[in-house]
C-alpha cells in the first residue's frame, strides 16, 4: 500500500503544527467560534449534540493493520472505546474534546494518517471500490489515482473554497461497487481503442434534498491530461456555482440548470484555454505511484478445493458466511472476504478498539496485513488465503464479528441520526436495529435487499439508493419515515422513488413487511427488488402499504 | 493597512476613485471595472499609475488585452468563504500574464493568507489585529505544496520526478 515518502510527512507534521496554532488561538480567544469554525471543519472537527465529532479521513477506504491499531487507540485513548465508520469510507468519533484533538491528528500522524477536509466546502475524502487491488474484474488497479487525485485535492490553492463540498469517487471494474453515480465527480477508468488508459468522467450527482445522478461530460480524458481536466471541470464551478443558497450550491444544480451538455461545453472551452502541458500527469509518475500498490507476493500453491468444498457441506453456518461473505479474487487460491458491521441488534458501522484491533490481527495473519473500510459500513480484508476461510470465519464468530449477511436485508447503511448528529431530525439506528432484528430470520429467502436510512435530509443513509429508503423526519414532534422504493446504486444507479405519505417510526417494519411480500409475490426467479419495481411499476406496493389503512 | 507577501506591513498610498468622482489628471488611482468600462479613452490618456478593481463576478478573460495597463488589480473576498477571486488571480497571473501587484481585499483572514498568496496575490488587505496575531506568520506555515501554482513553489510532483532523474 502507499507509504508516506518524505514530503508526505513533512506535509502532516505541518498540517498538525499549523492546527495545534489554530486550536491555541481558539482557546486564548483570538479566534471567535464564527472564525474558528472553518479551520476545525478542515480538520474534520465538528461540533455535535454532545461533544466534539472527528471524521477521520481513511484515503479510499485503505488502512493497514498498524493504521487499524492506532484507531483502536485513539477511540479507546480519547473517545468511549469504538468508532463508526461511515458511507464515506471514513471513521467518524463522537466523545471528542477540542484540547486533545491536535494530539490525535499528531498519533494519525505517526501512522500516515489525517483528517484533512474531511468536512468543509472543498474536495473530500476520494472514494473508490473496496475490493480494488483483488477484484477479479478489475481493469486496472484504481487506488493509484485515488492515491493521485488525494494528493492534488489537498490544500488545493484555487479549490479550498468552493461553493459547497465536492466529491469524488473512482471505479475502475467492470461492476462499479463505489457508487460513482452519487458523487459530484465521477470517474470511471476506460482504455480506448489504441489500448491507452483514460478516464469517463461524470459530474453532477449528489443526494440530499436534490438527489440527482452523475451524468457523463466526456467519455475518455487521457490519463495524462487528469490534472487538467479535472481543473477546468472545477474552475467552471468554482465560477458559476451558486452560493446564495447552501441548498442549491452543490454542482449537481449548476450541471441541472445547465444542462449535462452545456456544462461540459463551458468546461471544454475552459480545458481548451488551460496550458495542460503544464499540468500532465507523465506515465513515469503514475508508475512510481503505482509501485506502491503494488499486489503482495500471493502464495500459488494449489488451494485443495475438495476439501474446503467437504467443511462447507459439513458447516451450514460456514456455507452462508462462504455464499454471501467472499467475493472472487483475482489471484488463484485466494478470495476478498467482507467483515460485517451489521450484526444484528447493534449500531451499523459501529466497532469497538477489542474488534478493530482483532481485524488487525487477522489482517496480518491472513491478508498481508490489509484491510479496506466498505462504502456500505463494513470492513473488508482483501486478500485471503481460499484454505484460510474457515479458520478465518471460527475467529471472526467467537468474536461478534461473523455475521453472514452481506448484501442482505439486515445488512443496512444508517447514519448515526439523532442519537449523534446535531444535523439529524431522527433516531435512524433503532429503526435499523428493529428492522434488522425482525428481517434476520427470514433473510436468505428475501434475497439480495438494500435498505438504507437516513436521519434526515442530507441523506448520509444514501437512502434515494436503496432498494427501500427511509428518511426520517420530523412533523409535529414526531418521527415519521418517509418510504422511497426502487433505488439502486452502482451500474444501474437509480433515485428511489417516494411511495405515499410517510409512516409512524412504530409502523416502519410492519410497511417494511407488506413491501417484502408484495415482492417475493411478484419476483421473477432471481429478481432483485429494484429490478421488480421497475417491470410492475409502484402500484402494488403503494397498494399494499397504504390499502388497510 | 497592507500585509505585504514577504510580511512586511505597509500603508495604501492608492486613490480608490468612485464613479461618481471626476477623474483627476495626476496620482495612482484605482477604479472600478464599470467606471474602465465606461471611461477606458479618458483613462488611457493619463500617464500615473492606473488600478482596477475586479468583482469576483468578472471573468478575467474581460481584461485579458488590458492587464498591462494596470499596476495594481484588486480582487474581492466578499467573503472567505466565497472563493472566485482565488480563480480569477491564478488566471490572471497564469493564462493573462499579470505582472503587477494583485491585492486581495474584503474578508481577508489569517488563515486563507496562505491559499491567497499561493494563487498569486501579493498584498493583503488586513486590519490591526494583523499585527498584534502575527499574521505574517501564516506565509511560513507550509513548505510541501502538492500543486503547481502561480507562486512558483516547488510542488511535490516536480520534486519527485526531478530526484530520480
Amino acid at each position: 500500500m502507499y507509504r508516506y515518502d518524505e514530503f508526505d510527512h513533512r506535509f502532516v507534521d505541518e498540517r498538525v503544527a499549523q492546527y495545534r496554532d489554530q486550536v491555541r488561538r481558539r482557546l486564548a480567544g483570538q479566534l471567535s467560534e464564527d472564525e474558528f469554525r472553518p479551520l476545525r471543519l478542515m480538520n474534520g472537527l465538528y461540533l455535535q449534540l454532545h461533544a466534539y465529532m472527528l471524521r477521520i479521513a481513511i484515503p479510499y477506504g485503505m488502512l493497514s493493520s498498524k493504521q487499524l491499531r492506532k484507531l483502536a487507540h485513539i477511540t479507546r485513548h480519547y473517545d468511549r472505546g469504538y468508532g463508526h465508520f461511515t458511507t464515506r469510507q471514513n471513521l467518524q468519533l463522537h466523545w471528542i474534546k477540542l484540547e486533545d484533538t491536535p494530539d490525535i491528528l499528531a498519533e494519525l500522524a505517526s501512522v500516515e494518517m489525517h483528517a484533512i477536509q474531511t468536512s468543509g466546502n472543498s474536495f473530500r475524502n476520494t472514494t473508490t471500490d473496496a475490493f480494488a487491488g483483488a477484484a477479479a474484474d478489475e481493469i486496472e488497479d484504481p487506488r493509484p489515482y485515488a492515491e493521485i487525485v488525494r494528493q492534488w485535492a489537498t490544500l488545493h490553492p484555487e479549490f479550498s473554497f468552493l461553493p459547497r463540498k465536492f466529491k469524488i469517487a473512482i471505479s475502475a471494474s467492470a461492476e462499479d461497487r463505489a457508487a460513482v453515480k452519487m458523487h459530484d465527480l465521477g470517474l470511471y477508468l476506460r482504455k480506448n481503442e489504441k489500448g491507452e488508459i483514460g478516464f469517463e468522467v461524470l459530474v453532477g450527482g449528489g443526494l440530499g434534498r436534490t438527489p440527482l445522478l452523475a451524468q457523463t461530460i466526456k467519455p475518455f480524458v487521457a490519463r495524462r491530461d487528469l490534472f487538467s481536466y479535472l481543473e477546468a471541470v472545477l474552475r467552471v464551478y468554482n465560477r458559476y456555482g451558486r452560493r446564495d443558497n447552501l441548498y442549491k450550491s452543490r454542482i449537481k444544480i449548476l450541471v441541472q440548470s445547465l444542462g449535462a451538455a452545456k456544462f461540459a461545453e463551458e468546461v471544454e472551452a475552459e480545458w481548451q484555454a488551460t496550458d495542460r502541458e503544464a499540468v500532465a500527469l507523465p506515465d513515469n509518475y503514475v508508475a512510481e505511484i503505482a509501485s506502491a500498490f503494488e499486489a503482495p507476493r500471493f502464495d500459488a500453491t494449489p488451494v485443495d478445493e475438495r476439501a474446503l468444498e467437504r467443511t462447507i457441506t459439513a458447516n451450514p453456518a460456514f456455507a452462508r458466511w462462504m455464499k454471501h461473505n467472499t467475493a472472487a479474487h483475482k489471484a488463484p487460491g485466494y478470495a476478498i472476504v467482507t467483515i460485517s458491521l451489521k450484526p444484528v441488534g447493534q449500531t451499523p458501522g459501529d466497532c469497538s478498539a477489542e474488534q478493530m484491533e482483532l481485524v488487525a490481527g487477522l489482517a496480518d495473519e491472513l491478508s498481508f496485513g490489509e484491510i479496506r473500510v466498505a462504502y456500505e459500513q463494513n470492513l473488508v480484508l482483501p486478500h485471503v488465503r481460499r484454505d484460510q476461510l474457515f479458520a478465518l470465519w471460527q475467529k471472526l464468530d467467537a468474536a461478534g464479528l461473523g455475521s453472514s449477511n452481506i448484501g442482505l436485508v439486515s445488512d443496512i447503511i444508517c447514519c448515526p441520526g439523532m442519537d449523534y448528529c446535531s444535523l439529524a431530525t431522527a433516531r435512524s439506528i433503532p429503526v435499523a436495529q428493529r428492522l434488522a432484528q425482525h428481517l434476520s430470520e427470514r433473510e436468505d429467502a428475501i434475497g439480495r435487499f438494500n435498505i438504507k436510512i437516513s436521519g434526515c435530509i442530507n441523506a448520509c443513509g444514501h437512502h434515494h439508493l436503496g432498494h427501500i429508503g427511509l428518511l426520517g423526519v420530523d412533523k409535529n414532534g414526531e418521527e415519521v419515515y418517509q418510504i422511497t422504493l426502487g433505488g439502486d446504486a452502482g451500474d444501474n444507479a437509480a433515485i428511489g422513488q417516494i411511495a405515499g405519505p410517510a409512516v409512524k417510526s412504530d409502523e416502519v417494519t410492519g410497511a417494511i413487511d407488506k413491501l417484502i411480500a408484495v415482492y417475493e409475490k411478484l419476483r421473477q426467479g432471481e429478481e432483485r427488488f429494484p429490478d421488480t419495481y421497475r417491470r410492475v411499476g409502484q402500484a402494488p406496493f403503494k397498494e399494499a402499504l397504504y390499502a388497510a389503512r | 493597512m497592507l500585509l505585504v507577501e514577504d510580511g512586511r506591513l505597509s500603508v495604501d498610498d492608492w486613490r480608490h476613485l468612485g464613479d461618481d468622482e471626476p477623474i483627476p489628471a495626476n496620482g495612482a488611482i484605482t477604479v472600478s471595472f464599470a467606471r474602465w468600462q465606461t471611461d477606458e479613452a479618458v483613462l488611457h490618456l493619463r500617464t500615473d499609475k492606473l488600478g482596477l478593481r475586479l468583482p469576483n463576478t468578472i471573468a478575467p478573460q474581460e481584461i485579458a488585452e488590458d492587464v498591462s495597463r494596470f499596476s495594481l488589480i484588486i480582487l474581492n473576498f466578499p467573503k472567505f468563504t466565497d472563493g472566485r477571486a482565488y480563480s480569477q488571480a491564478r488566471l490572471l497571473r497564469t493564462r493573462f500574464g499579470y505582472k503587477g501587484e494583485l491585492r486581495a481585499d474584503g474578508n481577508v483572514l489569517r488563515d486563507q493568507l496562505m491559499f491567497m498568496r499561493r494563487c498569486g496575490f501579493n498584498s493583503f488587505v488586513v486590519g490591526e489585529r494583523a499585527i498584534k496575531e502575527d499574521w505574517a506568520k501564516a506565509f511560513g506555515e507550509f513548505d510541501v505544496f502538492y500543486q503547481l501554482a502561480p507562486d512558483h513553489r516547488p510542488w511535490v510532483m516536480r520534486q519527485r520526478l526531478s530526484k530520480h532523474r
